[in-house]
């Protein structure tokens, strides 16, 4: 079953004065779909429209043409359907720096009138799960990055969604946090067998993330799709690389084409990890 | 402790200088620093006296509470609403210009009631100060932080009990702290036109005797009483938001 399905999605957005006829495309004939229990990784530069895509996907932008459907509901017009249903891990921790640690893990839960006692056990166990047991009190200022970003992590599974949708979540960590992270996250969606994506720019984290992976390119379509364990065991991980590096364009990022190296910063990385 | 070494020192030396002053000026430019203190005195002692500086103190209250109300229902409807911003935004701005003294005269000509007069000086006087600072306040309101919030689909209440209130409380604080100082001399004014009681009629009648130790001690209860308030508003805030980082070279 589609848990995620866009069809031939477009997202123009209105030049003041002009309207949206003149206006260029974020996102133009976009289409994929994600099973349940899928984590799926979406590649691409940066401009590519990954950020307009995770807003049409949370419901936070309306598309100008096509249809999303997320667990069968349109996302935007059935916002409040959705409460619940799926959690968010934004890129930036995006803490409420006026509550602790455990206050922002609460914090969907609250939303959702989970009862005071309920929510403080259910946050008190991520944080637990996230390594932050020492850390519940503490106002985000007080912690570090690494651990700012658990929170986040620990904020979205809390609510128990079914969907798990990640917007560059470790872009602001250093590469050994985000490489620790980025396995925790995969074994935390593949555990509780919740359908995922991730949202990213780096193709050593899509790969290392994804079961499938999505290459996005401007005005936001997908050029490729690549299955990873398949695609690993015909080509292996350098032609893996090189084949998503093709998909996404000619004038790869030096960031990307870093990680085309043999033993690139990220497997130092892994092994560091 | 309530007062810095600093600020203990400023008053000390204002003080001395005055009572310099008092040696060398006749009694009823520079009365002495013990005069006025025993002035002081008898207002602290004498019920009715009290009842006057109770009066003016409820009015401020009562006045800056109207307008906090008023005010920030207003900022926050300018901030949440385009065209609530685009005709209310300029009406604001007109009434920032209106001198507080035509606001005094004019609720002479309006109203009957005394204290309705007064209440409605100091919400005039004080209301864009609010409004402006909570529009302020919403419109800098952090967008990660809404789209974060959103993204759980919050009904409006809890949008606002959970994200926004938070997010413009120290916009609030601000606004408590700088009124307060500004209401206290628009009060006395008021006072001074219309009222039967409070610190502003008591200054009147002292400029009638021509008793500086009176006006002087009725300033200075008047005075007290604002940085009193100014200390609670303070200790509500540092209450409320200990959250709030403070670089360690700023603070």
């Amino acid at each position: 079953m589609n848990v995620i399905r866009f069809e031939e999605v477009s997202k123009q957005f209105a030049v003041r004065g002009k309207g949206t006829a003149s206006a260029p495309y974020a996102v133009r004939g976009l289409s994929f779909a994600i099973e349940r229990g899928e984590l799926v990784a979406v590649v691409g530069k940066t401009g590519c429209g990954k950020s307009t895509m995770f807003n049409l996907l949370i419901g936070l932008s309306a598309p100008s043409d096509g249809m999303v459907a997320v667990l069968g509901r349109d996302p935007f017009a059935e916002f409040a359907h959705l409460a619940g249903k799926v959690g968010v891990v934004f890129q930036g921790d995006r803490l409420l720096p006026w509550r602790s640690a455990l206050a922002n893990v609460e914090y969907g839960l609250e939303l959702l009138k989970a009862r005071r006692a309920d929510r403080v056990q259910v946050a008190r166990q991520w944080l637990l799960k996230l390594g932050l047991e020492a850390h519940m009190d503490k106002y985000p200022h007080a912690l570090s990055g690494g651990m700012r970003q658990r929170v986040s992590i620990a904020r979205a599974f809390a609510t128990d969604p079914e969907i798990l949708l990640c917007d560059e979540p470790f872009s602001a960590l250093d590469e050994i946090n985000a490489a620790l992270l980025r396995n925790e996250l995969r074994r935390l969606v593949k555990e509780s067998g919740k359908t995922g994506m991730l949202v990213t720019h780096s193709i050593r984290e899509a790969m290392d993330v994804g079961d499938r992976i999505l290459v996005l390119r401007a005005p936001g379509h997908v050029t490729a799709e690549f299955r990873v364990a398949d695609t690993l065991a015909a080509v292996g991980e350098a032609g893996l690389k090189r084949q998503i590096l093709d998909a996404m364009g000619q004038e790869a990022s030096l960031q990307d084409a870093d990680a085309l190296g043999p033993a690139a910063a990220a497997g130092r990385v892994d092994s560091a990890a | 402790m309530l007062w810095k070494k600093e600020t203990v020192i400023t008053l000390a030396v204002i003080v001395a200088a005055w009572q310099l002053a008092s040696h060398f000026l006749p009694p009823f430019l520079f009365p002495s620093v013990l005069t006025i203190g025993a002035e002081i005195g008898r207002i602290a002692t004498h019920a009715k006296a009290l009842g006057s500086v109770a009066a003016t103190s409820a009015r401020i209250l009562a006045g800056m509470a109207g307008a906090f109300v008023i005010g920030g229902a207003l900022g926050l409807l300018m901030g949440r609403v385009r065209w609530v911003e685009h005709y209310v935004h300029p009406a604001l701005t007109f009434d920032q210009g209106i001198p507080a003294l035509s606001w005094v005269v004019f609720s002479i000509i309006w109203f009957k009631t005394n204290e309705f007069r007064i209440w409605f000086i100091i919400v005039m006087t004080t209301l864009p100060a609010f409004a402006f600072q909570m529009y302020d306040s919403y419109r800098s309101m952090s967008k990660d932080l809404v789209e974060m919030a959103l993204s759980f689909r919050p009904s409006r209440w809890d949008m606002f009990r959970t994200l926004v209130w938070p997010s413009v409380l120290p916009g609030i604080f601000t606004a408590w702290k700088v009124n307060l100082g500004n209401v206290a001399r628009v009060v006395v004014v008021a006072e001074l036109v219309g009222a039967t009681s409070g610190v502003g009629y008591q200054l009147l009648v002292q400029q009638q005797q021509f008793d500086m130790a009176g006006a002087m001690a009725w300033t200075l209860v008047l005075v007290v009483f604002v940085t009193l308030a100014q200390k609670v508003v303070e200790l509500v805030e540092h209450a409320s938001l200990r959250h709030v980082v403070v670089s360690e070279r700023m603070a």
